[in-house]
């Protein structure tokens, strides 16, 4: 009966095997065939098709990160230099996405893509920013702002403008604007610190009391039966209270939990301060609009 | 040494089945018991978002027929094909609750084409007014009605892959399990097809593609 069972069983982890490795490959191909596409998120102002001077670019970069700071809004400008015959509208949402621009309980990130060979443009706005920046601002700014400096060859200028134009209407509002920086500090990480704090406390109990639990009988020095010598401490063992500390009464778990802290106060997050720019795990319903010259 | 003597046995009687807990509930979460659950509430929440933004699109319709029949009075038929959709659109509602009933969901998806293409019908008779064109509120309109769309098929790209996730976890290996033992109630979720979803995502052009 085993005989006959243990083979069929085999085979049918052999095939699921087969079958999730499969799957692991096709999800592995999809994802790089799709992350392929899109441009990395290289800073404020991803200018891949290179149709923005360095001094706008320069000037760009430095007026979105202190707009950010302020309101903790995140304007990225984008330049692509083909569509690759996609619509601009879907192109624009799956960047947007796979950007994360804004905060991730905010979504108050604008994507400004621009497509030089397709001739199209689109102002992609965050859901937290929808009421304020609506469908017929970015309309507006894209045909008065962008249409006639596009169509006089001048993109710099006209992605300028356009920006000028977005952070005035985001800052028509002002105590919301204020209301959001005040939620979303711009050093903020996206770890919270009282639980990093609580996860190393956690893990400093339970793995420095599983560490004291075995270690000393493997590593320390036996000085009578259950009483060990490990690291400056008197271990004793099978006594009803369990193991009781002698001596230095320092755990020397002061070295890893320092490690511990500065590894989470710099962990993830958009520091903005660093050379690192990335979103902050906002999304986009399809807000905005487009338009081409 | 009296609180020992009281406690321990306590302790230790509880010990099994507490441990036996503390093992098994993250494995029953791990063994992915909240898989089925959880996609189908996704699946809800993405379906919501789609009604909302045809609902939206449905109550920006009477202003731009006003608007419309200021200026072009005369093209009756057209309007009153918009005004006549969108009632029948209104009436057909798909609740999260029947989204496992495909001729509900059909009827729906059917009667918003409906208002699709007299919008589009509409739009396009609209080309023939600049006056009408170059109207600030037919232009907020205009934005408004584009960006709906555009959300309207964010929100269809979000429902569908959210049902296909959904109907995954009724269909595949460690999942099923769940959902032959213990959601026997949970069919899978209709969805678009990609077919209809290109029929009816609307090629909508306000003309602004004119210059260049």
């Amino acid at each position: 009966m085993t005989e006959r069972v243990l083979p069929a069983f085999s085979r049918f982890t052999a095939t699921t095997g087969a079958a999730l490795m499969a799957t692991a490959v096709l999800l592995l191909v999809c994802f790089a065939a799709l992350a392929a596409e899109l441009p990395a998120l290289t800073g404020r102002v991803v200018d891949d098709a290179g149709i923005i001077d360095a001094a706008t670019e320069a000037a760009l970069t430095q007026k979105l990160a202190a707009f950010e700071a302020k309101g903790s809004d995140q304007i990225v400008v984008a330049t692509i230099p083909s569509l690759d015959g996609e619509e601009i509208e879907p192109y624009a949402n799956r960047l947007f996405r796979f950007w994360k621009l804004g905060q991730a309980k905010e979504n108050n990130g604008v994507l400004l893509l621009v497509a030089p060979n397709d001739r199209k443009m689109r102002i992609e706005v965050g859901y937290g920013l929808e009421g304020t920046l609506t469908d017929l601002h970015t309309k507006l700014i894209i045909e008065n702002d962008m249409v006639p400096a596009f169509r006089a060859g001048d993109f710099s200028g006209g992605i300028a403008k356009a920006v000028d134009d977005m952070v005035m209407v985001l800052e028509g509002n002002p105590e919301e604007l204020e209301a959001r920086g005040k939620r979303n500090p711009a050093d903020d990480s996206s770890v919270d610190p009282i639980v990093t704090l609580f996860i190393i406390l956690w893990a400093t109990m339970f793995l420095g009391g599983l560490a004291m639990a075995f270690l000393p009988p493997i590593f320390g020095t036996k000085l009578a039966p259950g009483v060990y010598k490990w690291l400056g401490m008197t271990f004793r063992y099978g006594q009803r209270s369990g193991y009781t500390r002698r001596g230095g009464g320092v755990w020397t778990t002061g070295t890893s939990s320092g490690g511990g802290w500065s590894s989470g106060s710099s962990g993830g997050g958009w520091s903005s301060g660093g050379g690192g720019f990335s979103g902050g795990g906002g999304s986009s319903g399809g807000g905005g609009s487009s338009g081409s010259w | 040494m009296f609180a020992q003597r009281l406690s321990s046995p306590l302790a230790f009687r509880n010990l099994p089945a507490f441990l036996m807990m503390a093992i098994m509930l993250p494995l029953l979460a791990g063994c992915g018991y909240n898989t089925i659950p959880t996609a189908e509430e996704n699946a809800k929440a993405a379906w919501s978002e789609v009604l909302n933004q045809y609902q939206r699109r449905a109550d920006l319709i009477p202003n731009l027929v006003e608007t419309v029949k200021g200026y072009a009075s005369h093209e009756k038929d057209t309007l009153d094909a918009v005004v006549e959709a969108r009632a029948k659109a209104t009436q057909v509602t798909v609740t999260p609750e029947t989204l496992n009933n495909p001729e509900a969901f059909k009827k729906f998806q059917d009667s918003q084409a409906g208002l699709t293409s007299a919008l589009s019908r509409l739009l396009a008779v609209v080309e023939n007014y600049p006056d009408l064109k170059a109207n600030q509120n037919f232009l907020a309109l205009q934005a408004q009605l584009e960006g709906t769309e555009n959300r309207i098929a964010v929100a269809r790209r979000d429902y569908i892959q959210a049902v296909r996730d959904y109907n995954l976890t009724l269909r595949t290996f460690p999942s099923v399990i769940w959902a032959t033992l213990w959601f026997r109630g949970n069919q899978p979720f209709a969805n678009f097809t990609i077919e209809e979803d290109k029929m009816q995502t609307p090629k909508v052009d306000f003309g602004t593609k004119q210059g260049g």
